[in-house]
């Protein structure tokens, strides 16, 4: 599904501040995988993360995302492919833009935005029942402003967006490090959720040990702008919360 | 009377100007002074073709794609060449005057024994005859411009001023979004050049001078009008900005009435914005 060869990057190239932030990294995720990505600060996860939805591009080395070629390829025209969840939780929903009209955005994110009028009657039940599902009681204020609503909210129904238009694979960069707790259990849910409704690859970067152990079929230590483990799910399953700790 | 009835008639030449403010300011979040330039080349290209026996109503196409090319221009040297936006409007209406310039011949033309479009009801001026060409202008752009911003490429088009991150992840390419928000918000513009040149009889090259301070100001009235109501429909939310450029130009008038001396005219107005962006911060610090 996705295929990371020999991928380099480097920030501040040529200055004093240079940093190494990947240094040929390969990695190959399989369809259906829900890889979790750990590390230290630095350890260049959020940047490996950030090659393969676009935000950077590498210095060298090739980047696919089902047999295509994305080396070059901006983020927005891998939209087709991926679903993205930030870890502002503000920074994947528009404020002053409708719930509504938010979740029309993700329906068409691999589709063109025509000028019709989408968000008819069997649009907004459909929403309405995708939202019904969270509990929060938000199915009803559907044309209610996002920016009302807490971080919490907000972050749950970036992930519900995500599932809006034929999702393959979800980028989650530590998208509960905002947020309390109980949100926090109600995001992490959401895509197991997903997960098993639509069969997406997922690709989690956090800090939180618990999720790393919890969560996932396969896990994926950076250090030093490599790969130094990768655990499939029985060598993942047979660790405990305190052997992913000593890593660090 | 006929005195806030001509200030009436402004207003609604101007709303178009501010609406296209309101587009490149309060959608897309780009401060967009490429106006007063945009709003002398719309008057300009009408200047041209109607004192050539061109049609009024076929100067509408091309005043607004000559105003859409020049907001399109700001935008690719801010998307493409990375310049700020505010230098990139600086230097775009800078440019700008040196075109209309040549384009105009000279610095000023009288529209002499030409049929604009507030001459079209009645050979002979009157309040109806110059209200009604402008209020159904605008009543179209408003149309329009509502349609426009609740179809789906309307809500990418919003999105991209309120939440770029969000809308570059949702496969929307921002920066050839703002080159055809910054084309709509100065064809826009240019139409109101069009109709203010024809209104007062004449175009001159100086005549955008400082117009985006109006547009500016039009657009903040509009915008509190918007929060003191809680306005989150789009449509209504135009539906202001037409309201606020009237208001704007009532106050002008009522100053003017008072026996300023109109020389201190763009004063009055620099003051008057002043206080419009100030008050809110006021009430904002006794809280």
């Amino acid at each position: 599904m996705i295929k990371i060869e020999q991928v380099t990057k480097k920030f501040n190239a040529g200055t004093a501040n240079e940093v190494v932030a990947l240094k040929g990294v390969n990695l190959q995720i399989n369809a259906g995988e829900y890889v979790v990505l750990i590390g230290t600060n630095g350890s260049g996860k959020s940047t490996l993360l950030n090659t393969i939805a676009g935000a950077e591009f590498v210095d060298s080395g090739k980047v696919s995302i089902d047999s295509t070629d994305v080396t070059k390829l901006p983020d927005y025209k891998r939209s087709r492919w991926l679903a993205r969840v930030m870890q502002n939780p503000l920074a994947g929903t528009a404020p002053d833009l409708s719930i509504l009209d938010n979740f029309r955005l993700a329906a068409l994110r691999t589709k063109s935005k025509g000028l019709k009028i989408g968000t008819d009657a069997a649009f907004k039940s459909e929403v309405k029942e995708r939202i019904a599902h969270l509990g929060m009681g938000l199915e009803n204020k559907l044309e209610q402003n996002m920016g009302t609503l807490s971080g919490g909210q907000r972050q749950a129904l970036t992930i519900v967006m995500s599932a809006m238009d034929d999702p393959k694979i979800i980028l989650l960069d530590e998208p509960t490090a905002a947020l309390d707790p109980q949100s926090a259990e109600t995001v992490m849910q959401l895509v197991e959720q997903i997960r098993a409704e639509f069969g997406v690859t997922v690709i989690l970067v956090t800090h939180n040990m618990r999720h790393a152990h919890k969560f996932g079929n396969r896990l994926v230590l950076m250090h030093k702008g490599n790969v130094q483990k990768d655990l499939n799910a029985a060598q993942k399953a047979a660790l405990s919360v305190n052997d992913i700790f000593d890593w660090f | 009377m006929e005195f806030y009835l001509s200030a009436l008639v402004l207003g609604l030449c101007l709303a178009c100007m501010a609406l296209g403010i309101f587009i490149s300011m309060k959608i897309f979040n780009i401060p967009d002074i490429t106006t007063d330039g945009s709003f002398t080349l719309g008057a300009v290209i009408t200047a041209m073709l109607i004192t050539h026996h061109q049609n009024v109503w076929i100067a509408i196409p091309a005043v607004l794609c000559s105003g859409a090319l020049a907001g399109m221009i700001t935008a690719w040297i801010h998307t493409k060449l990375r310049i700020d936006a505010l230098l990139a409007g600086i230097l775009n209406m800078t440019a700008l005057y040196s075109i209309n310039l040549v384009l105009l011949g000279r610095s000023n033309v009288p529209f002499i024994g030409v049929k604009t479009i507030f001459k079209w009801l009645s050979p002979v001026s009157s309040a109806t005859s110059d209200m009604i060409p402008a209020f159904v202008i605008v009543a179209i752009l408003i149309a329009l411009l509502s349609y426009l911003f609740r179809t789906d490429f309307g809500i990418a088009v919003r999105a991209t001023g309120n939440s770029p991150s969000m809308a570059k992840s949702l496969g929307i390419n921002n920066d050839k979004m703002k080159v055809i928000g910054l084309g709509i918000a100065n064809a826009l513009t240019a139409l109101s050049g069009y109709l203010v040149a024809q209104y007062q009889g004449f175009t001159d090259i100086n005549m955008g001078i400082g117009i985006v301070i109006t547009g500016l100001g039009t657009v903040l009235i509009g915008d509190t009008l918007i929060k003191w109501l809680k306005i989150t429909s789009i449509s209504k939310q135009l539906l202001m900005i037409p309201i606020g450029s009237i208001v704007f130009q009532m106050v002008l008038a009522v100053t003017l009435s008072m026996g300023v001396d109109p020389n201190l005219l763009k004063l009055v107005t620099a003051l008057f914005v002043l206080a419009i962006v100030y008050i809110p911060n006021l009430k904002l610090k006794q809280k």
